[in-house]
């Protein structure tokens, strides 16, 4: 019973940074523009998140960090493949390398610790919340437990990330902002003769992606764990872009695919050095790897074909 | 009603090197369809899209209900009044009906408000218009028909007086042309203006109540449609351009070369474009197709190139079939002694950015002549470019400059010494004069009947009647995908353009 409440909790903590940056990709790639970046927004954002708070001993001050450095990294992308017409996947690899080296070089430069910055204690770090009368209701038999040790005692940023996936969903099909954001990514022709600016409401889109990113990358060093670590997002980028594909860029079935990926995760950490029967041993980095594994083999044959936005990855060039 | 609603003064337009719109003036009467008819490239379109907003004139003035308006963008243009119906239709694929009406045009930041004022507004203009179609219907689910009613009520629901259909016809089946003919009517009834653009003459005859002509960017005369004929519009659209009449003997035809039976082609829409054509062209003999463009003379020259997939019927080359249901391949019609000359130069006879010796020997880079084992022989090539270059006068004369750096008909050289020079049985040629100066019209003539006299079977396609008239011994006149006649080299202008005009088949279906 414990193993099961235990990998919940961790699954649902594993998922979060991975929904956020889901729900940026989503609001990214469904305005047309492919955001391979994910991971090196994240980073950028996990840095300076962890440096800003540091700093100033402010969980604040931290995610304002987070906030600004994904956003200037997604202006970049939008500059990049909106204005200047360039390939998209190329743009979002650059900006996951100049993340990758430039949080450990500043890093080692400002705080000299190995690429790591200061690890973060009291106001400089989230804290989690407690729902109410979690602690009372502790010993009811079963809800009880769901609810004290499955949906109690999660940082905000979690509670945040969840209920981004309804508001993403209400943004996206009950928004004037949302009709048009979606119109762009699959015929930006009927977007422009409808009088509308093509590069105006891509570059919004590609900013609420930057803003979510934000929040990503701040979770995993001011909530995960207390401080930067260099390249601590280790593929979570990546794996939030097989998520957004796999649930083929609809909010609902990316926080179900973050889910499974998150399951995984806790999957393998608790896994590690654990035979298990009949095969016995598996190495750890098989379990690590089953995520991609998984969205190969699905997305080849089981979920049927993932159609990304029609005009994504094309920037957009008036017909002659 | 005389008033005007739109009135454009000097309109120029250019796009680099291409004069799309020269000084254009044009009047169009409030409550009446207007036509605006030419050839593929003529620039109706252009025109159209800066009267919409979507380009932006280099010079001159739309005035609109009298008063001047400057339109820089679509928005403009639909606070104007005007609203357009593109060639390839706007619309959102997978969103409903309802969405892509109120696309742009939303009311207000949440959807709500919106949705329940254009339910009823869609309500109203179906009443009003007859225009049923199912709010929730998603696009991609709809017959080009329907979407494209709901492209019009799109402009309507803007409160567009003045509409302007690019090409409508272009999409639809006959029937759904007809439909289309009638809701314009009803929309002219109520009093809105509409912009009819088209290549088709029967179109044009059957609904506007004025027509504009268009020729190579230039707007060659407006007639009231009762007081012109068929015959006019297609000689205004055509043009006459004085062309000098290459010498040449009589034709000595000898086996047939090149056999097409009851040849069927649709496009990626699923409409038909060539429809059951069957021809001949024997050895010393050059055959013409001749007809206004689009009607489907480039989609049977692709085909039998092997560019393009068949739907039925068989080609034959040197008497033995050639496969055209999708395996064909263009480089084993080569071997079979197939040479294609293709209409678009740009897109398919050259790569630009290559060397000029490299772009004259594509698709024949594999002969052992430019080979060296598996690496191209690059000092053979360059020797045989130079050699054509002298043969064909290509200018500059350097086998070493970007082709893109040749002019048109220098271009068109080259892929003609190219196609020429590999001595081929069948030469296909489409265009071969498009876009080419003078001097190089008279070389190119005179390389095509040596060709002829050579012994080859020539099939040429051109939408210049005069260079059809001038190479030709025999020459088919297609119309809607069908050859609707046959006539020999020497037919006369106004017999081929009757038939181009597809008088000919109208007058077979009244009967």
């Amino acid at each position: 019973m414990d193993i099961v409440v235990l990998t919940i909790e961790s699954t649902i903590r594993l998922s979060v940074p991975l929904l956020l940056a889901a729900l940026a990709g989503l609001f990214s790639e469904r305005s047309g523009i492919f955001d391979i970046g994910l991971e090196g927004k994240m980073l950028g954002a996990a840095f300076a998140g962890g440096a800003a708070a540091a700093v100033f001993s402010s969980a604040l001050m931290g995610l304002l960090a987070a906030l600004v450095v994904s956003v200037a990294l997604s202006l970049v992308h939008g500059y990049a493949s909106i204005t200047q017409r360039g390939n998209q996947i190329v743009s979002g690899v650059a900006i996951n390398f100049i993340a990758m080296g430039t949080t450990v070089i500043l890093g080692q430069a400002w705080f000299a610790q190995g690429g790591r910055t200061p690890a973060l204690t009291g106001d400089a770090r989230f804290t989690t919340i407690d729902l109410p009368f979690a602690e009372a209701l502790a010993d009811v038999p079963v809800l009880g437990t769901i609810y004290s040790d499955i949906l109690s005692g999660h940082f905000w940023l979690t509670y945040f990330a969840f209920a981004m996936v309804p508001f993403a969903w209400w943004v996206l099909y009950r928004t004037r902002f949302g009709l048009r954001l979606r119109a762009v990514g699959e015929n930006p022709g009927a977007v422009d003769t409808a009088g509308i600016s093509v590069t105006w409401l891509r570059y919004r889109a590609v900013i609420c992606c930057g803003i979510l990113c934000g929040f990503a990358g701040a979770y995993l060093s001011m909530a995960l764990t207390a401080g930067f670590v260099k390249n601590m997002t280790a593929g979570k980028g990546y794996i939030a872009l097989a998520a957004l594909i796999f649930a083929k860029w609809r909010p609902v079935p990316i926080m179900y695919a973050c889910l499974l990926f998150g399951f995984l995760d806790a999957m393998g950490i608790r896994m590690q050095g654990q035979p298990l029967p009949i095969i016995g041993p598996v190495p750890v980095q098989f379990i690590q790897a089953l995520p991609y594994i998984l969205t190969v083999i699905l997305l080849a044959g089981f979920i049927g074909k993932a159609e990304p936005p029609k005009a994504g990855g094309v920037p957009y060039v008036k017909e002659r | 009603m005389n008033e005007t609603a739109i009135e454009l003064i000097g309109i120029n337009k250019r796009f680099g090197l291409v004069h799309a719109n020269k000084d254009i003036s044009l009047k169009v009467r409030k409550g009446t369809i207007h036509g605006i008819i030419g050839e593929n490239g003529a620039g109706k379109s252009t025109l159209m899209s800066i009267l919409y907003g979507f380009y932006e004139a280099d010079s001159g003035e739309i005035l609109v209900d009298g008063t001047k308006r400057k339109i820089t963008n679509p928005n403009e243009a639909i606070a104007a009044g005007i609203g357009m119906v593109h060639q390839h239709f706007m619309l959102v694929d997978n969103f409903t009906v309802l969405e892509n009406i109120m696309l742009g045009a939303e009311d207000s930041a949440i959807l709500n408000k919106g949705i329940a004022r254009a339910r009823a507004e869609l309500k109203r203009l179906e009443r009003d218009y007859a225009l049923e179609v199912d709010p929730d219907a998603v696009i991609e689910e709809l017959p080009v028909g329907l979407q494209q009613r709901v492209e019009i009520l799109k402009a309507l629901y803007r409160g567009a007086e003045i509409l302007i259909l690019d090409e409508p016809t272009g999409v639809l089946t006959p029937p759904e042309a007809d439909h289309l003919f009638r809701i314009l009517g009803q929309l002219k009834d109520q009093g809105k203006t509409i912009i009819f653009i088209t290549h088709k003459l029967r179109e044009i005859m059957a609904i506007t109540d004025e027509v504009s002509v268009m020729r190579q960017g230039e707007l060659v005369g407006t007639r009231q449609t009762a007081d012109t004929s068929v015959e006019e519009l297609a000689s205004l659209m055509v043009g006459r351009r004085v062309l000098l009449r290459v010498e040449k003997g009589p034709a000595n035809p000898g086996d047939v070369k090149l056999s097409v039976r009851n040849l069927t082609v649709k496009d990626s829409r699923g409409v038909t474009v060539v429809d059951n054509v069957s021809l001949d062209v024997r050895a010393g003999e050059i055959v013409g197709i001749a007809g206004v463009a689009g009607n489907g003379q480039s989609q049977l020259l692709e085909t039998i190139a092997g560019i393009r997939t068949a739907s039925g019927g068989e080609v034959y080359l040197n008497g033995k079939p050639v496969d055209i249901s999708g395996k064909a391949d263009p480089a084993e019609l080569r071997r079979r002694g197939l040479a294609h000359v293709p209409e678009d130069r740009h897109h398919m006879g050259l790569i630009l950015e290559f060397e000029e010796a490299e772009s004259a020997i594509l698709g024949y880079h594999d002969q052992p002549d430019y080979l060296n084992g598996v690496f191209l022989n690059v000092d053979a090539i360059r020797k045989d470019a130079e050699a054509k270059i002298k043969a064909y006068d290509i200018r500059p004369a350097n086998a070493r400059l970007k082709t893109a750096n040749f002019s048109g008909g220098n271009q068109q050289k080259v892929v003609l010494a190219r196609e020429i020079e590999q001595d081929p049985d069948v030469l296909i040629i489409g265009q071969p004069t498009r876009g080419v100066d003078v001097g190089a019209i008279e070389f190119i003539h005179k390389r095509i009947i040596e060709m002829r006299d050579a012994g080859k079977a020539v099939l040429l396609v051109s939408v210049e009647l005069d260079e059809i008239r001038a190479l030709s011994d025999r020459i088919l006149v297609m119309f809607a995908g069908r050859v609707v006649g046959e006539r020999d080299g020497e037919a006369g202008e106004d017999d081929l353009g009757l038939l181009m005009a597809g008088i000919e088949e109208d007058r077979e279906a009244a009967e």
